[in-house]
């Protein structure tokens, strides 16, 4: 596995660069966030992101997708990291997109995938069920009646969950809570009888659900791969998530970094720049050392899904562990080196920060995932 | 493709022919091993060591990208890669460490005249001259340009007097190549040349330096009134700073991946082993909660600092400002590293002598001693920091 880019993945990462400097800038959202729209993404603009083919990225051609695989979409969503470029891009062409490809029935695909590639529908995946990511303490509950499934309980912090068309979700269909089997995976669509929703404000101003399902039927026919088997499927599921969120979070990091550095070259005290002191500079160098190992976990765990490998979980808990432990250290230093102007609304970098905390919680923690690497590595 | 593929024969047959049974996979444990460094001092334990240095002098696959005329192996990349996965495969031993060939051999290769690299690569790949570095001195440390040891135009000599420290193995050494002063009267980083020496010659001493660690490669290095030969003076009078730099990325680039090879390697030295073993295991897992997460933050950090280490290589990276990042964080990491094999080694890991401590415990005081100067040697970390910020970041000054 060589840690570039071939030159596919390199195109769609330079047109993404384009795209978001020139499209969605950061006051791009600044302007959603200070609008009253609910969906806190704009509808245009995911239009044209669809029309770029970034929705089919992880479909398979044969469903209008053109399978450019995960080093494709999470490079586009590193760029779209850089300008914080709120769209469906996370929850519907990396989870739903690839969860439906990967684990889908025949039947599911036909009638979801080219939806996804046109647009026409959003998806998102409810998954946590308390504050801190753990899939296998699921309690929400699925119930075998007749032909169905009746589901009920609560999901909370669901990505783009306030407006997605289709909610993939974890249930479980036997055994306790805090057991990784036992679980299983359904569609559902968002406006059936029974699915409450309920939008979140978060401070990063995106677009967060918590769902009440008050006893939802579902046919088995939109059971997600196996029943009983939703532990290992969500567990891959989440994986190329975690791997496309340490990218975009990368992303954010390098944003971040990038004006931060600027500043130091603009501002003057004392009567120098305060890019001549060293407290500052060496500060500057041991954030630049971070985001190297950083870049190169990340396109590691992204190859890394794209061939298989038999270390992709290990990949994933490095790159969600590192890039949220970057993302944390660059967003801090960022708003210290700004001094005041870094703590006013007004300026950009305050909005990295809020971003950045909301992230390191996605899908679980850099804690969670260094548990998790150490389980993995039998340390 | 045909061309090489005879070539992978090739290779194969004269391994198979030369490389020696002791120094290659099955080798007999009871035969003593040598670390070969050549020259004109060296000596062996196993007779089969200089067999071996000998035999790959000779084809020059020491250096094998090397031209043929100056002695290397005269082999294009991808030849390269089939010998050393011919090596790897029968296990075969490198031949030779030598900083002639880490560090004085890239700059003949770009400063020397015609008449410096033969006279001097085909004797560094053959082993038969080993070379020392003559840089710091007792008042030149992160400051290396101020560097005071001077050489005087004699006519058709220098005469070199002055004091350098940290000469690693000065001692059993045959050549140095040292910086010293040429210009006193000029800004301290435009009077400094490049220089060659014999330590044969009259007025050249050493002295062994004792470390917090005990004993050490490392000497001072004495002048006295010594006369070196104008020829071998390497680039033009006063451009020798140049040169150090560039010397100085091959260094920090080496030492980083030193680092990290060690860090790697040795799986009796592996931290998860030595804390299942002295703190206990439960369900497989280091008993102790506090000692598990540090273990496993630096492990995660080792396993991102070696994809770094490959993407670099895999980006066709050569030597550059980053090299400062990889020796910064390759050094930063081995002392970690030796922290925590000594934290959960308890007791035992601040062992220094005698029967009731093992071999391996008073070896971890030890080396974990000896890497307080990893982040010294080689530019401290301090400087590693300002190369980053001055020359990737762009930072003012």
């Amino acid at each position: 596995m060589k840690l570039i880019l071939n030159e596919e993945q390199q195109f769609l990462k330079d047109t993404a660069k384009s795209f978001a400097t020139e499209k969605t800038p950061v006051n791009h959202f600044r302007s959603l966030r200070d609008s009253n729209d609910h969906l806190l993404w704009d509808k245009e603009i995911w239009q044209e992101m669809v029309n770029l083919g970034w929705s089919g990225i992880l479909i398979p051609e044969e469903f209008g997708g053109s399978n450019f695989g995960v080093a494709g979409i999470s490079s586009i969503m590193q760029e779209c990291g850089k300008t914080l470029t709120p769209s469906p891009l996370f929850a519907t062409a990396v989870l739903g997109a690839f969860a439906i490809t990967q684990f889908g029935s025949q039947a599911q695909k036909e009638e979801l995938l080219p939806k996804i590639v046109s647009g026409e529908i959003t998806t998102a995946l409810a998954i946590d069920e308390s504050s801190h990511h753990n899939p296998a303490k699921t309690e929400f509950s699925a119930t075998s009646k007749d032909n169905d499934y009746v589901l009920s309980g609560k999901k909370i912090f669901v990505v783009d969950g306030s407006s997605a068309d289709i909610l993939i979700v974890l249930a479980r269909t036997s055994g306790n809570s805090g057991e990784e089997t036992g679980l299983t995976l359904f569609i559902v669509e968002s406006d059936a009888d029974g699915v409450d929703t309920i939008k979140l404000s978060m401070a990063d101003s995106r677009n967060y659900a918590n769902i009440i399902f008050n006893d939802v039927t579902v046919s088995s026919e939109r059971i997600l791969g196996s029943p009983e088997s939703g532990g290992e499927t969500v567990e891959s599921i989440l994986d190329i998530g975690r791997i496309a969120m340490s990218a975009e979070m990368l992303g954010n990091a390098e944003a971040a970094f990038e004006l931060t550095l600027d500043y130091l070259k603009q501002r003057k005290q004392f009567g120098v720049l305060i890019g001549t002191f060293q407290a500052l500079q060496h500060r500057a160098a041991e954030m630049f050392c971070e985001l190297e190992l950083t870049k190169s976990s990340v396109i590691a765990a992204m190859h890394g899904a794209d061939e298989n490998s038999n270390e992709l979980q290990r990949l994933a808990s490095l790159a969600k562990t590192i890039s949220g432990e970057t993302l944390h250290l660059v967003s801090n230093e960022a708003i210290q080196m700004h001094g005041g102007i870094g703590v006013t609304d007004e300026y950009d970098v305050g909005f990295y920060l809020k971003r950045a905390r909301v992230a390191e919680q996605i899908f679980g923690s850099s804690k969670f995932h260094s548990e998790r690497y150490a389980n993995l590595t039998g340390f | 493709m045909e061309q090489l593929e005879n070539f992978r024969q090739e290779v194969k047959s004269w391994l198979d022919e030369n490389c020696p049974a002791s120094m290659r996979n099955g080798a007999d444990p009871a035969i003593p091993t040598d670390e070969v460094w050549g020259g004109r001092k060296a000596q062996y334990k196993n007779p089969e060591s200089k067999i071996w240095l000998d035999r790959m002098g000779q084809k020059g696959w020491t250096m094998p990208t090397v031209a043929k005329e100056y002695g290397g192996g005269g082999l294009s990349k991808e030849e390269v890669k089939i010998l050393n996965e011919e090596m790897w495969m029968i296990g075969a031993k490198g031949p030779l460490l030598s900083f002639g060939i880490w560090m004085l051999a890239p700059v003949l290769l770009e400063y020397g005249t015609e008449e410096q690299k033969k006279e001097h690569l085909p004797k560094i790949i053959k082993g038969e001259i080993r070379w020392c570095q003559g840089y710091s001195e007792p008042g030149s440390g992160s400051d290396l340009a101020s560097l005071a040891t001077k050489a005087e135009d004699i006519g058709e000599h220098f005469l070199v007097n002055g004091q350098k420290v940290w000469t690693s193995y000065a001692d059993k050494a045959d050549w140095i190549f040292a910086l010293v002063r040429t210009g006193p009267k000029e800004p301290k980083h435009d009077g400094i040349s490049f220089l060659l020496i014999d330590m044969e010659t009259q007025g050249v001493s050493t002295k062994p330096i004792t470390l917090i660690s005990g004993k050490s490669p490392f000497c001072e290095t004495f002048f006295d009134d010594v006369k070196v030969t104008k020829a071998n003076l390497i680039g033009e009078l006063n451009a020798g700073w140049t040169i150090a730099k560039a010397l100085l990325q091959h260094e920090r680039e080496f030492i980083s991946k030193f680092g990290l090879a060690s860090a790697m390697g040795s799986g009796g030295k592996d931290i998860v082993s030595l804390a299942k073993k002295h703190l206990g295991e439960e369900n497989g897992k280091i008993s102790n909660g506090f000692y598990r997460s540090e273990i496993t933050a630096h492990k995660i950090k080792e396993h991102a600092f070696g994809l770094t280490l490959k993407r670099a290589g895999d980006e066709g990276g050569k030597a550059s400002p980053t090299a400062s990042m990889f020796k910064l964080y390759g050094t930063e990491h081995n002392k970690m590293r030796h922290e925590l094999m000594v934290a959960v080694t308890g007791i035992n890991g601040v062992a220094w002598d005698g029967d009731e401590f093992d071999d391996d415990e008073k070896n971890l005081t030890k080396s974990w001693l000896r890497t307080k100067g990893n982040s010294l040697e080689g530019g401290t970390s301090e400087v590693q920091l300002n190369v980053i910020s001055k020359r990737v970041l762009g930072l003012p000054s």
